[in-house]
């Protein structure tokens, strides 16, 4: 995937885990530049966290390798660390030290000089405004707060490149739109390097500016948001939303007889359709109306990542991942149940 | 430079773990607490040679002649009788039957009986010797042992004071060298210290020893284990340091806790339960290090071996159980049977508690643990050689 004339501040080639006879990634190749955020989005138990516990050296490819801001992770590990963060997906803090103790245990970790260190410190805790709390134990703080401190604690080496394992995971709509915000200042005022996984395609949709769509280890698709969605459009492919009083059971089966359509789903009272022609709303309306439908509400959409995540793996990522995500509140404060997962 | 870093490392590390530990209350108070229930539990459970305590004894005298009891009997009574007030050994019953008298055992109620045979005085007036059963609780074979032996000597005592003072009438020697006669051997009972060390001054070395290694093996496992489990292992393994500074800044954190301990367990001792340090103190405490030392290696190795927390605890539980037991930190190794012998001598903590007692309670130098010592560090050297490259290999999946 590297493109040609261009160095890649991270490159993965043929990256694969196995774990016993069960491969989790899959020869993976990617690249991602100086300065992005890169998502790798995918459903639970894609590969992600693997991924990433593979770039950043807590686990060794079973085949394949990857270079990391110009270091080999299978040869030079030692180098690599050096130069990254890490913010994983069980938070690293200890609850009975406060904010700068964690910090400042980590920052003599990646040998940052002591005066640098404690400026370092300051600026970080300042960053996320939690300075008040700079004395506190963690172990009194609010999941929001924790989060806080653990993706600044992921910087306090002053990193070129960050890896962050579903940053977000466990927050509550608030604290989810901080962790973002932060996320894409980091990237924007330091021109740091991110790599992110997320399950989430709102948030691979606001944050990055390219995504790697990940399904069953491998990587299904690559692109920024808008153009992996231009690949569902292209040829003129147009998505309809029909919002409809009553509809029977198989409106979507009826309508999706019509000629132009190509396919049609439906969920409660709304029915999606994708038809092949740009020009093809006039006959959408016709279909509904010679079905006998009720329309309530009919507009032209623009697909989304759930749009493209289906168009590529031939899968819904929202019927894998429905049990993890209330419909309303982001993604709200519900607790991961498979993390007993022995690694 | 690599040198200073991985020092630096380990000892920020293990200022991590303590700074950790000395904040967790419920572990500072167990510090104090679990040694004071171990010594309170084992002191006061486990015979101390002098549980013999007003048993109660029933007395059987069927030295009967035409309704009068026999004078030879009485005398022997009266001598048994103020012999157990006396020591406050035994509280002797006068009872009616031979038959009573075991049924009397049967229930529990008698620790045992002497009875005084039929003719007792006769037998003695014609030259014979008086014959005397001791009847003992077989339900509780430790206290009869020493019911037995107790009885028997006091038995004994009274009649070499009879034959005494019968060479005494008879042939008409002065008191001294009449006993002299009877008994030609004078024994006097001395231990190589002055004073009488209680069976605390046995025990606190033990636990000491028992309580301090047990902190390194268990305390390195769980340490890893559970920073693995909550997941700010990976943290530091992410980190540029090296392995060898996690691992020696873990034992290090473990030693500290463990000399800490140690301290504390011996301090107890000294101020609640009056032992005293026969030997030099620094003596002590470099025996401490050697115990923790020669431990550190079944740390690691459990560590490296056990992925999680429960296997961690299963496999030192199977480590503990035995050395708690064979390792003679309770009674001494020399009263169990031959074979068991054998196990405890190839327990480390056999040879470090030898070493602390002889220490603590005989006074002890290095000369007179050399062998001790030698064992100790051999046997930690090898384990270390052992466990580091388990723990790189278990690091590095
Ligand atoms: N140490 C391990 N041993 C065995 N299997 C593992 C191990 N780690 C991960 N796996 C398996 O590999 C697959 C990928 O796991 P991974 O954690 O990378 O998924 P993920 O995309 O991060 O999912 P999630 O959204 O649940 O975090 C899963 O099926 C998981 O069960
Ligand atoms: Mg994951």
């Amino acid at each position: 995937m590297t493109s040609p004339g261009h160095s890649c501040n991270i490159e993965t080639k043929g990256l694969t885990k196995k774990f016993g006879g069960f491969t989790a990634v899959d020869g993976v190749d990617f690249c991602v530049n100086e300065g992005e955020i890169f998502g790798l989005l995918g459903p639970n138990g894609a590969g992600k966290s693997t991924i990433i516990r593979m770039l950043t050296t807590l686990s060794r490819p079973t085949s394949g390798t990857a270079t990391v801001a110009g270091h080999d992770i299978v040869r030079d590990p030692h180098k690599v660390r050096e130069m990254v963060g890490i913010v994983s997906e069980k938070m690293i803090m200890y609850d009975r030290l406060t904010p700068r103790e964690n910090l400042r245990l980590f920052g003599r970790l990646y040998n940052v000089p002591r005066r640098a260190l404690d400026d370092r410190i300051e600026e970080l805790l300042t960053i996320v405004n939690m300075t008040k709390w700079a004395d506190t134990q963690i172990g009194k703080f609010s999941t929001g707060m924790r989060q806080r401190i653990n993706v600044v604690r992921s910087l306090v080496s002053k990193p070129r490149v960050v890896f962050m394992d579903e940053p977000t995971l466990g927050l509550d709509p608030q604290s989810t739109t901080e962790i973002r915000k932060l996320i894409q200042r980091l990237n924007r005022s330091d021109g740091l390097t991110i790599v992110l996984t997320t399950h989430i395609m709102n948030e691979a949709d606001v944050l990055c500016g390219r995504i790697g769509l990940i399904d069953k280890g491998r990587i299904a698709a690559i692109g920024s948001p808008s153009e992996l969605k231009g690949r569902i459009t292209e040829k003129g492919r147009t998505i309809v939303d029909l919002d409809l009083f009553d509809p029977p059971p198989d409106a979507a089966d009826r309508l999706s007889r019509a000629e132009s359509v190509l396919s049609a789903a439906q969920t409660e009272n709304r029915v999606k359709v994708m038809v092949s022609r740009e020009n093809a709303f006039e006959e959408v309306l016709s279909a509904v109306r010679e079905n006998g439908l009720r329309l309530r509400n009919a507009s032209v959409s623009s697909p989304s990542l759930e749009d493209v995540f289906l168009h590529f793996t031939g899968r819904s990522m929202v019927d894998e991942v429905k049990d993890k995500v209330p419909m309303k509140g982001g993604h709200g404060p519900w607790r991961r149940s498979g993390s007993g997962r022995v690694r | 430079m690599k040198i200073a870093h991985l020092l630096k490392h380990s000892i920020w590390i293990a200022q991590k773990d303590l700074l950790e530990f000395s904040r967790n209350r419920m572990l500072l108070v167990m510090l104090i607490i679990f040694p004071l229930f171990m010594m309170v539990l084992t002191g006061y459970i486990f015979p101390t040679g002098s549980t013999l305590k007003d048993m109660p004894i029933a007395l059987v005298n069927q030295d009967i002649n035409d309704g009068v009891y026999g004078n030879e009997s009485v005398a022997l009574i009266v001598d048994l009788e103020e012999m157990g007030q006396r020591s406050g050994y035994f509280d002797f019953r006068t009872t009616g039957s031979e038959s009573e008298a075991r049924d009397l055992i049967t229930k529990g109620r008698m620790s045992g009986a002497v009875i005084i045979g039929h003719n007792f005085t006769k037998d003695i007036g014609s030259g014979k010797q008086g014959p005397v059963t001791v009847l003992y609780d077989q339900s509780k074979p430790q206290i009869s042992l020493q019911v037995m032996a107790a009885l028997d000597s006091a038995i004994s005592r009274t009649g070499t004071l009879k034959a005494a003072s019968t060479v005494n009438r008879t042939i008409g020697l002065d008191k001294n060298a009449s006993s002299a006669l009877v008994t030609p051997f004078k024994v006097s009972n001395k231990g190589t210290v002055p004073g009488n060390p209680s069976y605390f001054q046995f025990l606190a070395p033990g636990i000491m020893m028992l309580l301090v290694m047990f902190s390194v093996m268990q305390g390195l496992p769980r340490a890893i284990s559970h920073e693995k489990e909550t997941g700010t292992f990976d943290g530091i393994l992410a980190a540029p340091t090296s392995r060898f500074s996690i691992i020696m800044g873990k034992t290090l954190a473990q030693s500290v806790r463990g000399m800490t301990q140690g301290g504390i367990v011996l301090l107890l001792a000294i101020v609640l339960f009056g032992v005293t340090v026969n030997g030099p103190l620094w003596l002590v405490i470099g025996l401490l290090l050697l115990g923790i030392f020669s431990f550190i290696g079944v740390g690691i190795t459990i560590t490296s071996i056990a992925s999680d927390e429960e296997t961690a605890q299963m496999f030192m539980m199977l480590l503990q159980f035995p050395m708690m037991f064979l390792s003679g930190v309770f009674f001494p190794v020399e009263q169990m049977p031959w074979y068991m012998q054998y196990a405890s001598k190839a327990l480390p903590l056999t040879y470090a508690i030898q070493a602390m007692r002889k220490v603590i309670v005989l006074g002890a130098g290095v000369q007179d643990i050399l062998t001790e010592v030698v064992i100790l560090f051999g046997f930690g050297t090898v384990l270390l050689f052992v466990a580091i490259p388990l723990f790189k290999r278990a690091m590095s999946k």
